[in-house]
């Protein structure tokens, strides 16, 4: 077990550096010119040159990917010499736009981004597994014909369309639902969990409409493929209720896929809900990430490139972790 | 006198896109308390439909079940999903073919055990897994306490069998139906798991349908065997007397095709042709297409005339020729004929 997730945590570091010097390098190697992105407006060669200079971008390649590298493991001076200004640890650089500190700017965004992924998860888990597994028991007759119906209609709806059409129903001609604050991003804090709630339903069923008809599908398929295994024959012959069966028998066996496909979902929208975070204008990791991309801040995209393949790679060993617990025939070792 | 279990006049026919399939077509079976019957029949000939329709697994289904299937004195057809269940596993256990598939692959034996027994009895998890333990021992696993900690995958395949007979028992029903229970198993182990289950059968006295291919076992197991063919009954009869005097022509095809009974395995070898189909059943006799007797009968007859199940003491054939006298013992011989030809397949 330990040394399973030594081994894990060790292939992770590695992928890891392997993102992180793909990135830098198509960065780096890219058409974008940050030193002329970043010196703004009245332009002159001389003044590109300073920008050049204070971004550190006249260094040669790999020092420059060295020099950005070491500052996950100490802090570092950032700046033109002899202007430098301390970064502390875990320096991530400082944004070519504006200066600021990237480690603070992921801090800022990041409750963001879990505000619409928490939400989005537990409406998305509930609506597609409960209604993909009341298919799958309802299996041809009308209930199931209907949510299978409608499924097929949720996942061919892209989140900007089903986003814009619920901003313009509820925000817009309803006035039911407020337009997405950038002063709320957590269910602590003064407005209290309920403005939360409403400030992100929005965005949550944006992404959970989506979500849920690709999770009643999956559902569905496994738990019809789990009614109709022997052992489930056998819980019948034993005598059992048709609720045990169903859900001690049926359900433990016919969820696995269904969680390995959480997990994994999870750990990609916590890199940030790119498109969400554009429609609603939610200043999270996917809405900074794009404006990052967009103006050649370097710093910043990586940071959340690195930042999103963490997750992703930690909610794999997670997903691993879960399976094991829940097959006793996957040995963990 | 009414039999512990009579089953009549049993139709299972299932709906499907390619129209209706009837999976049995008018079986008869009964059955007394502690008797052993084997029910043999090739592939398809409804086996396993019959038993899971006698065990109600067809309740709650699309399947059409019709007949009567009277146990003590309760017709289980006319029982409701929730009633019947008061006799699966409490008065009714069942076992299958394969015991890796028919165990839950994330609980543990015991568990499965435990459960079983706690379904039908109001006694705590811990109780209950004493039960499991027991009864682990009483099927001849070895270090029964910490093999019920151990999930199904983790024994071997005899063990595995063993352990699903552990848990068909565990309420000690009155009547114990194995689906093929050995198929699945090597030789020597296929010899342990007769021997076990002919010597609970012998502790409890309880009733056994035992499913089978392999006219050895039921040779070695059954007091009474039960031909099917086509869904139907076509032939039963005690052991010795299907054995010495088959009266069925598809009964003497199939010892005919059967190698030697000492032969190890005393597997059964196809006869020519193939089942009728289940979709469109043919009027007349289901075994006509393939019967070498029918061609002695007046033309037409065994086409045209579905055979009914006659009695003959403890002996019923459903066979229009066996009806007229045309296959007593040292008549034509049938199962010659069958013999030959089975030779070339
Ligand atoms: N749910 C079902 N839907 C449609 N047809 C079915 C269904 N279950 C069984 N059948 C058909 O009923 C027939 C009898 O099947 P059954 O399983 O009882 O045969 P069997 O005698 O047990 O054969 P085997 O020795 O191979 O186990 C087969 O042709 C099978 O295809
Ligand atoms: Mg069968």
């Amino acid at each position: 077990m330990i040394a399973f997730l030594l081994r894990r945590l060790g292939a992770m570091l590695l992928l890891l550096i392997v993102v992180s010097f793909i990135t830098f390098s198509l960065f780096h190697f890219g058409p974008a010119d940050p030193a002329s992105a970043a010196c703004g407006q009245e332009c002159t060669p001389d003044r590109v040159e300073q920008a050049r200079i204070a971004l550190g971008l006249d260094k040669p390649f790999f020092v420059q990917y060295l020099t950005y590298m070491s500052g996950f493991i100490m802090p570092r001076m950032i700046g033109a010499p002899g202007a430098e200004s301390a970064c502390a640890w875990p320096c991530l650089g400082k944004s070519f736009q504006t200066n600021e500190n990237v480690t603070d700017m992921i801090a800022n965004a990041l409750p963001f981004t879990l505000s619409i992924a928490i939400g989005a998860v537990v409406l998305w888990t509930i609506a597609g597994v409960g209604l993909g597994l009341l298919a799958a028991m309802r299996k041809g007759k009308a209930a199931d014909r209907i949510i299978v119906g409608g499924a097929s209609v949720g996942v061919s709806l892209p989140i900007p369309v089903t986003g814009l059409v619920l901003l313009l129903v509820f925000v817009g001609i309803l006035h039911v639902l407020p337009f997405t604050s950038n002063s709320i991003n957590s269910p602590f804090g003064a407005a209290g969990p309920w403005a939360w709630v409403l400030n992100y339903l929005l965005p949550w069923l944006a992404i959970a409409i989506l979500f849920s008809a690709q999770y009643i599908r999956v559902t569905r398929s496994n738990m019809i493929e789990t009614f109709n295994e022997d052992f489930m024959r056998t819980a019948r012959a034993k005598g059992l209720a048709r609720r045990s069966i169903v859900f001690k028998h049926g359900v433990r066996a016919g969820i696995t896929p269904v969680v390995t496909m959480l997990g994994m979902d999870i750990g990609g929208l916590l890199g940030g809900a790119v498109l969400t975070e554009q429609i609603f204008s939610v200043p999270g990791l996917g809405f900074t990430a794009v404006h990052a991309a967009t103006s050649g801040d370097l710093p910043v995209t990586m940071a959340i490139t690195m930042l999103a393949a963490f997750f992703i790679i930690v909610a794999s060993v997670v997903v691993d972790l879960v399976y094991a617990a829940i097959d006793p025939r996957v040995r963990i070792n | 006198m009414t039999s512990f279990l009579s089953v009549k006049d049993l139709h299972v026919e299932f709906p499907t896109d390619d129209g209706l399939v009837s999976a049995v077509n008018g079986m008869d079976l009964s059955l007394e308390r502690g008797e052993t019957v084997g029910l043999v029949g090739e592939s398809g000939s409804g086996k396993s439909v019959t038993t899971q329709a006698i065990m109600g697994l067809f309740k709650d289904s699309k399947a059409r079940v019709s007949g009567t299937i009277d146990f003590e004195g309760t017709d289980l057809i006319s029982l409701s999903e929730n009633r019947m269940r008061e006799y699966r596993g409490k008065k009714i256990g069942m076992i299958f073919q394969d015991p890796l598939s028919a165990m839950h692959p994330f609980y543990t034996v015991g568990e499965q055990i435990a459960e079983a027994y706690r379904v039908h009895n109001q006694v705590s998890k811990k109780a209950a897994k004493e039960v499991a333990v027991d009864m682990l021992g009483r099927v001849g696993i070895p270090a029964a306490r910490s093999r019920a900690d151990s999930y199904p995958h983790e024994f071997s395949g005899g063990m595995r069998q063993r352990a699903m007979i552990a848990m068909a028992l565990v309420c000690e029903p009155e009547l114990l139906i194995a689906d093929e229970p050995t198929t699945a198993l090597d030789v020597t182990v296929q010899a342990q798991i007769l021997d076990l289950i002919s010597g609970l059968q012998q502790e409890t006295n309880s009733a056994v349908i035992f499913v089978t291919h392999d006219l050895g076992v039921v040779a070695e197991l059954c007091q009474r065997v039960v031909v099917m063919y086509g869904g139907q009954c076509v032939e039963q009869a005690p052991v010795r007397t299907i054995f010495r005097e088959p009266g069925h022509p598809y009964t003497r095809g199939l010892m005919a095709s059967m190698p030697a009974l000492s032969d190890e395995t005393g597997r059964l070898k196809p006869i020519p042709g193939s089942p009728p189909a289940l979709l469109d059943l043919p009027k007349g006799c289901l075994f006509a297409e393939r019967c070498e007797v029918a061609k002695l009968l007046p033309e037409g007859l065994c086409r045209e005339e579905r055979p009914l199940l006659r009695i003959h003491g403890d002996h019923e054939v459903r066979c229009h020729a066996h009806e007229r006298g045309l296959l007593a013992v040292g008549g034509p011989s049938a199962a010659g004929n069958m013999k030959g030809e089975s030779a070339d397949v």
